[in-house]
């Protein structure tokens, strides 16, 4: 991985889901489910994207390969402004950016075949056809480590894991450059979870792919990441280094998340100190004024709700938008009285 | 943990369902003894018979198809499966309460939350209407939600994930049950709100000197806060333990696999590891399995395993594993 072979670039990112209301379908407010993100991905790495449920993860990957239009904002790839593309161009840049999604039970037809699921792009796209494109899709099968004679065979044969590597080798069939894994693990049982992780990481080494690896469970994120970045509530709180971020978490909610999340290892876990961060997400149709985390935040000062906090690098490759953080140039403990 | 006083004895219990496909045999000679006010987790993955095994305990199984086909489940001296329908209905939410996985289906959308509340209150303990809504808000207010007198008004679709699954809680414990079994109560929810509902079911054991079954397939939730734990895998518990001795000694090569497939919570180097994995798939439980279960994805596999099924046996002072092979089983690192 090359820090300055920027392959993705998103800039001011915004979706914005309008509420309607009344018989005249009257624009009253919206979702803002992503809200002016920014960040970069280099080619060959693994971007890790985490937050909890409804922060607009999901909808950052489906942003980005344009299966939602952007509300405003800029998406570049290699260069080139994805969100202004259309029709032919666009189809041609999807080649290279595939994604993976979450339920392999709902994103596979169950009336067609494994040889026309995995198979399709490549007709879409016209890149095989016939005989060459049965050996394409077999050999995409066995890369993926199912038997090419299941091609024949529907989804409903398979079980949860090798679905999932339908899907991946789907994802794969027009050699991508770049991977939206939208939480291929989440509905995978934890033996199973481990084997498609794996699959992944060989495959990266493989074909040189660069992956966003959207989920919410940090130990897994933390394993197959190079670079991780942390949502809330449409918003980046906090982008660093795998191991910068894991070892230093800065902003107020990673520092949360990361004391939420119980480690497999009851002698740590019971004798661990945990901060408990109270209330709920507030809806993303009405958020908090100022700073998103300023409702739960145990270091919420006067300006966290008059002023958004904006990225700030704290050290070399380390942002995080949060007042106090900035202000004390370094890491405040969210535990502290 | 109390002086070993044991309050739910479940002796070689069977649940099966009879299905179009063949019988599915989801429980298979599950034994285990519950002591008072402890935590006991049972982790295994889905269909492994963990929630069966639960929904037999309340004798919840949907019949046909399902059916509690042999064993016994021993509370307070009396075995709750020769009980007329009656009689456990008495015992039902009174003195065994459970909490389901998902709080959006388990709630009745078209009944206010405290109505709700209030149902297991006026029926269990013959409360008369206001001292049942008082007690309502009371609930409410101890599992941690604010304004709990206005928001007995409130119907479920008008509270979050979080706050539905502490209008659950409060449901199952208006009765001060004695033992609360709680099946993934918190596998729907984040992780922050996740923490919120394991500290209060952590204070309110203590509080009210519960004893509660936690299931889940989170080896970090049993790691936070149970005593001992059971494994379970097809329908049969492989490894019994305290958590501490199943975690840095397993026995049973199931649960060697479950542990070494989670990712290292230290990185202790910026190079990427492999992480081990179980190969294939667990067993279609239709018509049962011969020997262990587990056999086919097991590395320690020998003739004897295709044959026999292992007995739950003594590896060292009150940690019992199911394998032929368990001297020679190893922690993978």
């Amino acid at each position: 991985m090359t820090k300055n072979d920027v392959l993705l670039r998103v800039v001011d990112l915004k979706k914005y889901f309008p509420i309607r209301r009344g018989l005249f379908q009257r624009h009253v407010g919206d979702v803002k489910a992503v809200d002016d993100v920014n960040f970069e991905v280099y080619r060959g790495e693994t971007l890790g994207l985490v937050g909890e449920s409804g922060c607009g993860k999901t909808t950052v990957g489906r942003t980005i390969v344009r299966l939602c239009e952007p509300t405003e904002g800029s998406v570049f790839f290699e260069g080139k402004d994805l969100s202004q593309l259309s029709g032919a161009e666009l189809r041609e840049m999807r080649q290279k950016l595939q994604m993976i999604f979450q339920n392999p039970y709902a994103s596979l037809s169950p009336r067609m075949k494994v040889k026309s699921i995995v198979g399709e792009p490549l007709e879409v796209h016209n890149a095989a056809r016939g005989q060459e494109k049965k050996e394409r899709v077999a050999e995409l099968l066995d890369l993926v480590g199912l038997n090419p004679s299941f091609m024949s065979r529907y989804p409903h044969e398979f079980s949860g894991g090798q679905r999932q590597r339908i899907g991946i080798a789907r994802s794969l069939a027009l050699n991508p450059e770049l991977v939206i894994a939208d939480e291929p693990i989440s509905s995978l049982d934890v033996s199973i979870q481990a084997q498609v992780v794996n699959l992944l990481e060989d495959l990266q080494d493989e074909l040189g792919l660069t992956y966003i690896f959207i989920a919410h469970d940090l130990s897994m994120v933390r394993h197959i990441s190079d670079r991780v970045a942390v949502m809330y509530l449409g918003k980046l709180m906090e982008v660093a280094d795998k191991k910068i971020l894991f070892d230093n978490p800065l902003n107020p909610y990673t520092q949360a998340l990361m004391s939420a999340i119980p480690v497999p290892d009851p002698v740590i876990e019971k004798s661990r100190n945990r901060v408990l961060i109270e209330g709920d997400l507030p809806s993303p149709s009405n958020p908090p004024r100022g700073c998103n985390f300023n409702t739960r935040c145990p270091l919420a000062e006067e300006i966290c709700f008059h002023e958004e906090a904006k990225m700030v690098e704290i050290e070399p490759g380390h942002y995080s938008a949060c007042h106090v953080i900035a202000r004390e140039g370094g890491f405040v403990d969210i535990a502290r009285p | 943990m109390s002086e070993n006083e044991v309050i739910l004895a479940i002796q070689n219990l069977h649940t099966r369902f009879f299905t179009e496909e063949g019988v599915v045999h989801a429980v298979e000679g599950v034994s285990y003894q519950l002591q008072k006010g402890e935590t006991l987790g049972i982790v295994g993955e889905s269909g492994c018979g963990k929630s069966v095994h639960a929904l037999s305990i309340m004798r919840l199984i949907p019949s046909p198809p399902g059916k509690i086909v042999s064993g016994k489940i021993r509370f307070k001296g009396q075995d709750l499966l020769s009980l007329s329908e009656q009689d456990m209905r008495s015992i039902r939410g009174d003195e065994i309460a459970m909490v389901f996985q998902d709080p959006m289906t388990s709630l009745n959308p078209v009944l206010k939350v405290g109505y709700q509340i209030m149902e297991a209150l006026k029926l269990h303990q013959h409360m008369k209407e206001d001292r049942a809504r008082a007690r309502a808000a009371d609930l409410l207010s101890m599992v941690g939600i604010p304004e709990a007198e206005q928001r007995l008004d409130d119907y479920p679709h008008q509270f979050s994930g979080g706050m539905r699954q502490r209008a659950m809680i409060a449901m199952a414990l208006s009765c001060d049950p004695s033992i609360l079994i709680a099946d993934e109560p918190t596998t729907s929810l984040d992780v922050t709100i996740q923490a919120q509902i394991i500290d209060l079911v952590n204070r309110l054991q203590q509080e009210l000197g519960m004893t509660v079954i936690w299931i889940t397939h989170d080896l970090g939730v049993i790691a936070r806060l149970a005593d001992r734990v059971n494994v379970m895998y097809a329908g049969r518990i492989l490894e019994h333990g305290r958590v501490e001795d199943i975690y840095r000694n397993p026995k049973n090569p199931y649960t060697v696999g479950l542990l070494g497939s989670l990712p290292k919570p230290v990185t202790t180097s910026s190079s990427r590891e492999k992480l081990y994995s179980i190969p294939g798939e667990p067993p279609d439980l239709v018509g049962g399995t011969l020997g262990c279960p587990f056999r086919g994805r097991c590395e320690y596999e020998v003739e004897r395993c295709t044959k026999e099924m292992p007995p739950l046996e003594v590896v060292e002072e009150n940690h019992l594993a199911a394998c032929w092979q368990k001297e020679k089983v190893k922690k993978v690192q």
